[in-house]
C-alpha cells in the first residue's frame, strides 16, 4: 500500500515537473488564437484540422482554438479572451461581416495583429491580411474551362441550367458572377437559375423541375457545390437524362470534396472546381512575413485546383493566366480533405 | 341527381373549399401554359419515363406534387390529431424528423462513420429504431403537455431546439452518407410509383381505419372540445392527449426516414427545416380550427398537397426561388380568407338572398 502511494507520488511529481517544463518552453512558442465559425460541414472540419496541423507545437506554435458554434457574440468574446491571454497573433473566420470595428480596435491597441480567413469583414480594415478563396475566379474558371471543353468536343451551342447556392452567400455571388461573365461574353444561354441552398435535397428538387420545364433544351448543368450535384444526379437519373463525360449533359460542380472527386472518377461529374479549405499554410506565410518585418498583402488568395478526367483536361486561361485541369486519380482522392 | 348528393356531401364535410383551393392553384398552370403556347394540360400530363436505374416510372408534375408533398402530408396526419386534442401545435416535428433520420443513418453507418456503402446493422433495425426515436420524442412531448399540462407550444419548443442538435451529436457533426440501394428504396420507386407516395397512402389508410372503426376519433374530438367534461363523462383525457403526441412523433419519424432516404444521407442541419410550419399550415388550409375539437383528416392531407402544389407551380412558372415565398404568402392569404368564417357567412347570406 505504502509502496503504491510512494510510486503514485513520484509519478505525480514527475508529471508536475514535466508540465512545468512544458510551460517554460511554451514561452518560446508563437502563441496564436483562432476563433473558428463552428463545425457545420466537412469543409469546415477540414479548415479546422488544417490550422491544428500547421500550428502545432512541433512547428513552434501554441494554438488556442475556440469553436464558436455559429454564435457571433461568442466569437467576439473569444477574441477578447485572446487579447487577455496576450497571444502573438489572432486568426478570425468571421461568422458575420459586420460589427467588428470595436473588437479589432481593441486588438490594435493591444498590438496584436489580426488575420482574417475565409469569410470577410466589411466594416473595418484593422486587420493585416485576409486569406481566402476567390469565388469569382472559381466561377470564371468554370466558364473558361467550359469554353475550352466545348471547343475540343465540337459543341457550338451552350444552353446552361444553374443550381445556385444559398442566395446572398459570398460563394453564390462570386460563382454566379464569374460564370455569368463568361456566358455573356460567349453568348451562351442561361435558361434558368434557381437556388438549391447548397443541399442535396435542394439540388434534387430543382433539377426534377428543370428536367420537365426544359426537357431536351439544355446541355450543361452547373451546381454550385457538390451536394447539389449529388441531388441533381438522382433527379437526372429519374428523368432518364445521361450526364458526365460520356452523357448528353455536361455536369459542372464546385467544392471538390472527396465524395465529389469520387463522382468525377466515376464519370458522373465532368469537372469539379475546388474551394480550398486549407488556409493555414497561407496564414503561416503571412505570419512569417510579419515576423520578418515585411508587409503582407491585404488580400491573399489561396491556390485552388480544377479537377476532371483525361478527357476533360483541356488547357484554358483566366485573364491570360494559363490554367491546368488536374486529372483525378486514387492518390488525389486519398489526399483530398 | 347523384352528382348533387356528392356535391352536398362534400360541402357538408367541409372538404369543398380545400379541394377548390387545390384546383385553383393548379389551374394557374393551365393559364400559364396557354399563354406560353404549350399544351394547356402539360402540367397535368402523366407519362411513363425510362430511368437510368429504376426502369419505367410514372413521370409528371402531378407525380412530383404527390411525391414531394409526402413528408408534409405524413406530418399533417399527426398534427391534425394533436391540434384537435390539445388545441395547440407540435412545433418540434421538423427537428424530430432530423433527429430520427440522423439516428437511423448513424445506426446504419455505424457511429463515427461519415460515408459508407454497406450497412452496419440490418436495414429493418435502423428504420424501426428511427421510427421508435420519433415515438420516444412524441412521448416526451405528450408527457409535458398531457401530464404536466404545459402549453403545447412551450412544451414542444424544447425538442424544437434540442432534437436537431442531438441529431448532430449522434452524427458527429457531419453529414452521414449511407449510399446503399436498399436504404434508397424509401425515397425512390416501388415498381413505377415513387415509394413516398405509397408510404403516405398506407399511413393515411391505417389512420383513417383506426379513427373510423374505433371510437378514438370521437374521443380525441371530445377531449379537444371540452377536456373536463370528457373526463367527467369517463374518458381518460390525459391518456388520449398523450396518445396523439406519440402518434405525431411516430409520423415525424416516418417522414424523417423518407426524407433521409431520398438523399441517402442524414443532413441534420437541413432535414425537416421549417417543415413544422408547413404541417401546421396544412391543418389550417384543410379547414381545421387550430382551436381544437372537430377535425377533418382528409382536409389536412389536401392542405399538405396544396402547399406542395404551390411550390411545384412556382418552379414550373420559373419564379425565382428567392421571390417564391412572397407568392406563396399571397396564395395562402387568399385560401385562408376564402375559408374564414365572415366570408363563409357572407356567401351564405348572398345565397339565401338569391333564393328569395
Amino acid at each position: 500500500m505504502k509502496m503504491k502511494l510512494v510510486a503514485g507520488l513520484t509519478i505525480a511529481m514527475t508529471a508536475g515537473l514535466f508540465v512545468g517544463a512544458m510551460t517554460a518552453s511554451a514561452d518560446d512558442l508563437v502563441s496564436i488564437g483562432f476563433a473558428q465559425v463552428g463545425h457545420e460541414s466537412d469543409w469546415r472540419t477540414a479548415s479546422t484540422k488544417s490550422c491544428q496541423d500547421v500550428f502545432s507545437e512541433e512547428n513552434g506554435y501554441n494554438l488556442s482554438f475556440v469553436d464558436c458554434d455559429n454564435d457571433e457574440a461568442a466569437q467576439k468574446e473569444a477574441v477578447r479572451s485572446f487579447i487577455e491571454q496576450e497571444v502573438d497573433y489572432i486568426i478570425i473566420d468571421p461568422i458575420i461581416a459586420t460589427g467588428w470595428d470595436t473588437v479589432l480596435t481593441e486588438c490594435e491597441d493591444a498590438g496584436i495583429p489580426v488575420i482574417v480567413i475565409d469569410r470577410t469583414i466589411d466594416d473595418s480594415d484593422k486587420y493585416v491580411s485576409w486569406v481566402g478563396s476567390n469565388f469569382k475566379t472559381e466561377g470564371l474558371a468554370a466558364g473558361e474551362w467550359l469554353k475550352a471543353y466545348a471547343e475540343a468536343k465540337g459543341i457550338d451551342e451552350i444552353n446552361a441550367l444553374v443550381i445556385s447556392g444559398s442566395t446572398g452567400s459570398s460563394a453564390q455571388i462570386g460563382r454566379s458572377e464569374g460564370f455569368q461573365e463568361i456566358a455573356d461574353r460567349e453568348g451562351w444561354t442561361i435558361l434558368d437559375e434557381q437556388t438549391g441552398d447548397f443541399t442535396e435535397a435542394g439540388g434534387q428538387e430543382v433539377m426534377e423541375s428543370y428536367a420537365k420545364s426544359y426537357e431536351g433544351k439544355y446541355n450543361v448543368v452547373v451546381c454550385q457545390n457538390d451536394n447539389e450535384a449529388f441531388g441533381a444526379m438522382t433527379a437526372m437519373d429519374n428523368a432518364g437524362v445521361s450526364y458526365g463525360p460520356n452523357g448528353d449533359v455536361i455536369l459542372i460542380s464546385f467544392d471538390a470534396c472527396t465524395a465529389g472527386l469520387k463522382d468525377v472518377q466515376a464519370e458522373k461529374i465532368t469537372a469539379d472546381f475546388e474551394c480550398n479549405p486549407l488556409a493555414a499554410p497561407f496564414v503561416e506565410e503571412v505570419i512569417k512575413q510579419l515576423q520578418n518585418g515585411e508587409e503582407p498583402e491585404k488580400e491573399v488568395f489561396m491556390v485552388e485546383h480544377w479537377y476532371g478526367l483525361e478527357d476533360a483536361a483541356v488547357p484554358f486561361e483566366i485573364d491570360g493566366e494559363p490554367q491546368e485541369v488536374t486529372v483525378v486519380t486514387d492518390e488525389i482522392i486519398e489526399a483530398q480533405y | 341527381m347523384k352528382k348533387k348528393s356528392v356535391f352536398s356531401r362534400l360541402s357538408s364535410s367541409n372538404l369543398l373549399l380545400p379541394i377548390i383551393s387545390l384546383i385553383l392553384v393548379m389551374a394557374v398552370n393551365i393559364i400559364f401554359d396557354i399563354a406560353s403556347g404549350n399544351n394547356p394540360f402539360s402540367f397535368f400530363m402523366i407519362t411513363m419515363q425510362n430511368t437510368t436505374s429504376n426502369g419505367m416510372v410514372l413521370y409528371g408534375r402531378i407525380i412530383d406534387i404527390l411525391n414531394r408533398g409526402s413528408e408534409a402530408a405524413i406530418l399533417a396526419i399527426g398534427m391534425t390529431l394533436v391540434v384537435s386534442s390539445s388545441a395547440g401545435t407540435d412545433i418540434s416535428v421538423g427537428s424530430v424528423m432530423s433527429l430520427c433520420a440522423s439516428f437511423c443513418c448513424m445506426l446504419l453507418a455505424g457511429y463515427g462513420v461519415s460515408s459508407t456503402n454497406d450497412l452496419a446493422v440490418p436495414l429493418v433495425i435502423g428504420v424501426l429504431a428511427g421510427i421508435l426515436m420519433g415515438v420516444v420524442c412524441g412521448a416526451f412531448n405528450g408527457t409535458l403537455v398531457a401530464v404536466f399540462e404545459i402549453q403545447p407550444m412551450v412544451a414542444t419548443l424544447i425538442l424544437y431546439s434540442a432534437a436537431r442538435a442531438i441529431g448532430l451529436l449522434l452524427c458527429n457533426d457531419l453529414i452521414v452518407y449511407v449510399r446503399n440501394d436498399s436504404f434508397a428504396f424509401f425515397g425512390s420507386f416501388l415498381g413505377p410509383i415513387p415509394t413516398p407516395i405509397i408510404i403516405t397512402a398506407i399511413c393515411v389508410i391505417i389512420m383513417t381505419v383506426v379513427l373510423r372503426k374505433t371510437a378514438l376519433g370521437m374521443y380525441i374530438q371530445s377531449v379537444g372540445i371540452n377536456r373536463r367534461a370528457s373526463r367527467i363523462s369517463g374518458l381518460n383525457s390525459t391518456k388520449i392527449i398523450f396518445l396523439t403526441y406519440v402518434v405525431c412523433g411516430m409520423f415525424a419519424g416516418i417522414a424523417g426516414i423518407v426524407n433521409a432516404s431520398r438523399i441517402t444521407s442524414a443532413d441534420s442541419n437541413n432535414i425537416g427545416l421549417y417543415l413544422e410550419m408547413d404541417a401546421i399550415l396544412a391543418v389550417a388550409l384543410g379547414g381545421n380550427s387550430l382551436g381544437g375539437g372537430r377535425f377533418n383528416l382528409a382536409g389536412s392531407i389536401i392542405g399538405a398537397y396544396t402547399i406542395q402544389a404551390i411550390t411545384t407551380t412556382l418552379y414550373a412558372l420559373g419564379v425565382s426561388t428567392t421571390q417564391a415565398p412572397v407568392f406563396k404568402a399571397i396564395i395562402v392569404i387568399l385560401i385562408v380568407s376564402i375559408q374564414s368564417e365572415p366570408v363563409k357567412a357572407y356567401m351564405k347570406k348572398r345565397r339565401a338572398v338569391k333564393a328569395v
